[in-house]
């Protein structure tokens, strides 16, 4: 009796605790969910190499030069461009990238610092930026700090097909690969919410695997549709930018940092009618109606302004002269410059004394073969002449 | 500026014409920092007034004595244009002297390396044991010291780098004022890299503080030297003035700059160009072996700037004139064919009557194997036994070649240094994304004393104009300076990598159809099988079954 009393006394603590701890569940999910976020973060990536590939780097730069107007500073950029088209031998007017040929609008800038080039732009690189698991003497410009507070803009434009996107002519990064570097990042909790971006080639179905929370997603064209080139320059030689991101660019030049345009504006970007592929757009991870969230959450940046009325004042910061400890006591010799060609020196200098280093490799072995035959043929007592 | 501190910034430019037409810009910002972090008793520095934090926590972390890199883009010639002021080779180069307390020299070269690629946006983070040498008698320190132990000392150098805007906007930052005042406001990315010849380099040494030179102070010379060609700018007459040249005038000096001032080399005035506006003030400075006249201009006085608050030079050309530099050195690769090939240094000793010793300095890597047995040098079409010579060979994939030698050079001639060597594979996991591009080598680096027409001045003075007094001068008849060869394009035997997918879909076939069949053929069996009868006679057939009565054939 008292045995059936106690089980029923402890499955309605059971379920009572059950109950409390879902409550606590969901109110602090829901929480979780509908705050925002304190900092921006962008990762812009351009995956082509060779100068006909100019229209990928203008794509990128000219969404860098949007991130950067509405107020993501330098330091939380990771700009990776797979090659040098500014200052490339080929370009007739060195450190300039335009998006057009008008050439009104220098992509390139004055101040552009780019964190990734060249050769590093490969997919281990950009997966180990994502996920936060880069080797520790990367310097910091380099990686992408992010908490769990973060909004983040990634943007990659390329030769991509179905399921993939090329890096630098070379190497492919999946769909799979990229849905599963996003789920770590959410598992470990990097990001608030990102706005994944791509213009390439059959884009949409780099966007299909994705599977973790808190994802929106945009790509230039549908699979099985090309996306295509704006138009060449004559001059340049080559096409300047992609029809996606050049009516991108257009769209967020009319941006500015107080705007409230809203996603579903940036869905409406390039229709069929001017892309001549259908831009497509995923929606069903993110948590918050598109309408609601304004393309400020990610292409700018929250800044947190305090107004003070008091006047501070700032104290000079004249230091006394350091005095040299002991200048007149103790006599110091003078210190001279090194002789840059002391020929005799060189002439009569010793051999280093190398560092011993202990048998590696090929010589370990073959002495372990000589002794083991050694002691084969002469027999195991002889060991004790060794030890 | 602060009476108390003793922390100081000068900046200059020097202007020189060149013999072709074309102008050479020299632009050096020096940055004194009275500290010293280096001493016994490890004071930990938390201002910095002029200085750049970033330079120095790197300084103060990794225990570095002295630090040069460049970013060159284009190549000297040294033939039409004479010798820099400051030589560096194409790509991105980095010598660092290490302190002797460091241990562990290796693992500080590792980690200072990719802390520099952040600094600077650039791909420094590819210095490895690969690309790194260990210099034995070259590259001894700029600066203050009395111990040279060359293990302390790592040299590499990235021929392949690009410079660009990227690099150009960090460096700028280190400047105290940045590039809003002072010369640093001419600094227009679109206008310096659409020249011949662009570097810009940080160097960072140990200098005396005084003139007793009792105590160090430490020295960060910015310096970016452009020459501007007449053809590429698209310009058919020889003219130029600042406006030209930067697309900018000057309208003030750097506000924390003890000195600024303008220098332009008027030694070939009035033969050769005339220049504009005039000014009396002069200076008469002994460098690279010559005494040259410069016209000053000062920019902390407000009257060089005129009525209209700018500063615009104007330069005009007249006439030609050759140059003839004394020391010359060129480098190419000979032979055909992807195997085998030879490398050939070619060094000008162009002083009629004196001969003088030069210290050249190869590193090639690995994947170019040298055979240290074909070695020669001939000067004069006879052979030249060098002094000196130190060889580190190569270990693959590991360390590269690291070839030193001490050549006496006589006058007027031409010494030549060639070495065979032999083309490696590689795995095809180390080909680039281009490799059909081709493998680039260092440039070789030549150092030497060569003699000097003037004498030179071996005082140390604060008053020095900074291009005078980068190289600390030992003895007056010579002058030191070291030349960089080009460097070169190898083509390596290059794989076609689409093999690996050629191969699977040739194997599955062969597979699928040859054994396939194959096996089919030893495993099936045969059973006779009856063609299905008519319908009438089934039809038959099924009703004689439920009759009993014995079926149809």
């Amino acid at each position: 009796m008292s045995n059936d009393f106690l089980q029923m006394h402890l499955k309605a603590v059971m379920s009572c605790l059950v109950i409390f701890l879902y409550k606590v569940h969901t109110t602090k999910a829901g929480q979780f969910f509908s705050s925002g976020h304190t900092n921006n973060w962008a990762v812009l990536v351009c995956t082509s190499r060779f100068w006909f590939n100019y229209r990928h780097v203008a794509n990128t730069l000219s969404v860098y030069r949007s991130v950067k107007r509405l107020g993501i500073p330098d330091s939380h950029i990771v700009l990776m461009l797979a090659d040098d088209m500014a200052c490339n031998y080929r370009n007739p007017r060195p450190a300039t990238v335009f998006s057009h040929k008008n050439m009104e609008l220098n992509v390139y800038g004055d101040d552009v610092e780019v964190d990734y080039r060249g050769y590093e732009v490969t997919v281990e690189n950009f997966l180990r930026v994502l996920t936060g698991r880069l080797p520790p003497s990367t310097p910091r410009s380099k990686r992408l700090l992010s908490d769990d507070r973060s909004n983040i803009l990634i943007y990659l434009t390329g030769h991509g097909g179905n399921g993939f996107l090329k890096f630098q002519d070379s190497e492919e990064i999946s769909n799979m690969e990229l849905a599963d570097a996003f789920e770590q990042m959410w598992q470990k909790r990097r990001y608030n919410e990102l706005l994944f971006i791509i213009d390439t080639c059959q884009g949409a179905s780099m966007y299909e695997r994705f599977y973790s929370p808190n994802l929106m997603a945009l790509a230039s064209s549908q699979v099985g549709e090309d996306s295509l080139s704006h138009q060449p320059d004559l001059a340049i030689g080559v096409h300047l930018m992609d029809k996606y991101t050049f009516y991108l660019l257009e769209f967020l030049e009319e941006v500015h940092p107080a705007s409230q345009a809203n996603m579903n504006d940036l869905f409406k970007v390039c229709p069929q009618s001017q892309c001549v592929s259908t831009p497509g757009h995923r929606t069903d991870l993110f948590q918050r109606d598109p309408g609601s969230v304004l393309i400020t959450d990610f292409f700018g940046s929250v800044r947190k302004v305090e107004i003070t009325k008091d006047t501070i004042n700032l104290t000079s910061p004249v230091e006394p002269p350091i005095q040299r400890s002991g200048s007149g006591d103790i006599q110091i010799e003078s210190l001279t410059y090194v002789d840059q060609l002391p020929v005799a020196e060189i002439i009569h200098q010793k051999p280093k004394q190398k560092d011993w280093h202990p048998p590696d490799g090929f010589i370990l072995g073959l002495w372990t073969l000589i002794l083991l035959v050694f002691f084969q043929t002469y027999g195991i007592k002889h060991l004790k002449h060794i030890f | 500026p602060h009476p108390g501190t003793r922390d100081q910034f000068q900046e200059e430019l020097v202007i020189r014409p060149l013999h072709s037409g074309d102008i050479y810009a020299s632009f050096q910002f020096r940055t004194l920092w009275d500290t010293d972090f280096l001493q016994e008793r490890q004071k930990k520095v938390s201002h910095y007034r002029l200085f750049p934090k970033s330079l120095g926590q790197v300084l103060s972390k990794f225990s570095v004595r002295e630090l040069h890199i460049s970013f060159t883009q284009g190549f000297w010639r040294t033939m039409q244009w004479g010798q820099p002021f400051i030589p560096s080779p194409p790509g991105a180069e980095l010598w660092v002297w290490f302190h002797h307390t460091v241990s562990d020299v290796d693992g500080n070269w590792k980690e200072l390396t990719n802390v520099l690629s952040g600094i600077f946006c650039a791909s420094l983070n590819f210095i490895d044991m690969t690309n790194t040498v260990q210099p034995s008698a070259s590259f001894k320190p700029l600066g203050l010291g009395n111990a040279t132990d060359h293990r302390f000392l790592r040299y590499a150098t990235l021929p392949r780098e690009i410079v660009c805007t990227e690099n150009l906007t960090p460096w700028k930052k280190l400047l105290p004022c940045g590039s809003k005042a002072g010369l640093a406001v001419l600094m227009k990315s679109e206008k310096l890299f659409h020249s011949s010849f662009h570097s810009q380099a940080v160097h960072i040494r140990p200098i005396c503080q005084d003139e007793q030179c009792t105590s160090k102070a430490w020295e960060l010379r910015q310096t970016l030297n452009v020459v501007f060609d007449h053809y590429t700018s698209g310009q058919g007459k020889k003219e130029w003035s600042l406006f030209k040249m930067f697309s900018r005038t000057l309208t003030e000096a750097c506000p924390l700059a003890s000195s600024s001032k303008v220098y332009v080399d008027i030694t070939d005035n009035p033969e050769l160009f005339e220049l504009s506006p005039a000014t009396h003030l002069l200076s008469r400075a002994v460098v690279l072996g010559d005494r040259r006249t410069y016209s000053v201009y000062d920019l902390t006085r407000a009257e060089t700037f005129g009525q209209l608050r700018s500063f615009n030079l104007l330069l005009r050309w007249k006439g030609d004139n050759m140059l003839r530099p004394l020391l010359h050195a060129e480098r190419y690769v000979a032979g055909f064919g992807l195997q085998t090939g030879e490398i050939h240094t070619v060094i000008y000793n162009n002083h009629p009557y004196r001969a003088f010793p030069v210290l050249l300095m190869d590193s090639v890597p690995w994947y170019l194997q040298l055979y240290v047995h074909t070695l020669t040098v001939t000067s004069k079409s006879r052979d030249n036994k060098p002094s000196y010579i130190h060889y580190q060979p190569a270990k693959d994939r590991h360390r590269p070649h690291l070839l030193e030698m001490l050549i006496q050079l006589p006058p007027h001639s031409m010494t030549e240094v060639t070495v065979q060597f032999e083309r490696a594979l590689l795995k095809w996991t180390e080909y680039t994304p281009d490799p059909n591009h081709g493998f680039y080598v260092g440039s070789s680096v030549v150092s030497a004393l060569v003699p000097s027409m003037v004498a030179m001045s071996t005082n140390f003075t604060q008053d020095q104009p900074l291009f005078s007094s980068f190289v600390p001068v030992k003895e007056e008849s010579s002058y030191f300076v070291r030349v960089y060869t080009e460097p070169l394009l190898v083509n390596l035997p290059t794989p076609d990598f689409s093999m690996p997918y050629n191969v699977i879909c040739l194997t599955c076939t062969v597979v699928a159809v040859g054994y396939g069949s194959f096996y089919n053929l030893l495993t099936r069996t045969f059973q006779v099988d009856e063609p299905s009868p008519p319908l009438a006679k089934r039809l038959a057939n099924f009703i004689r079954r439920i009759r009993g009565v014995p079926l149809l054939a």
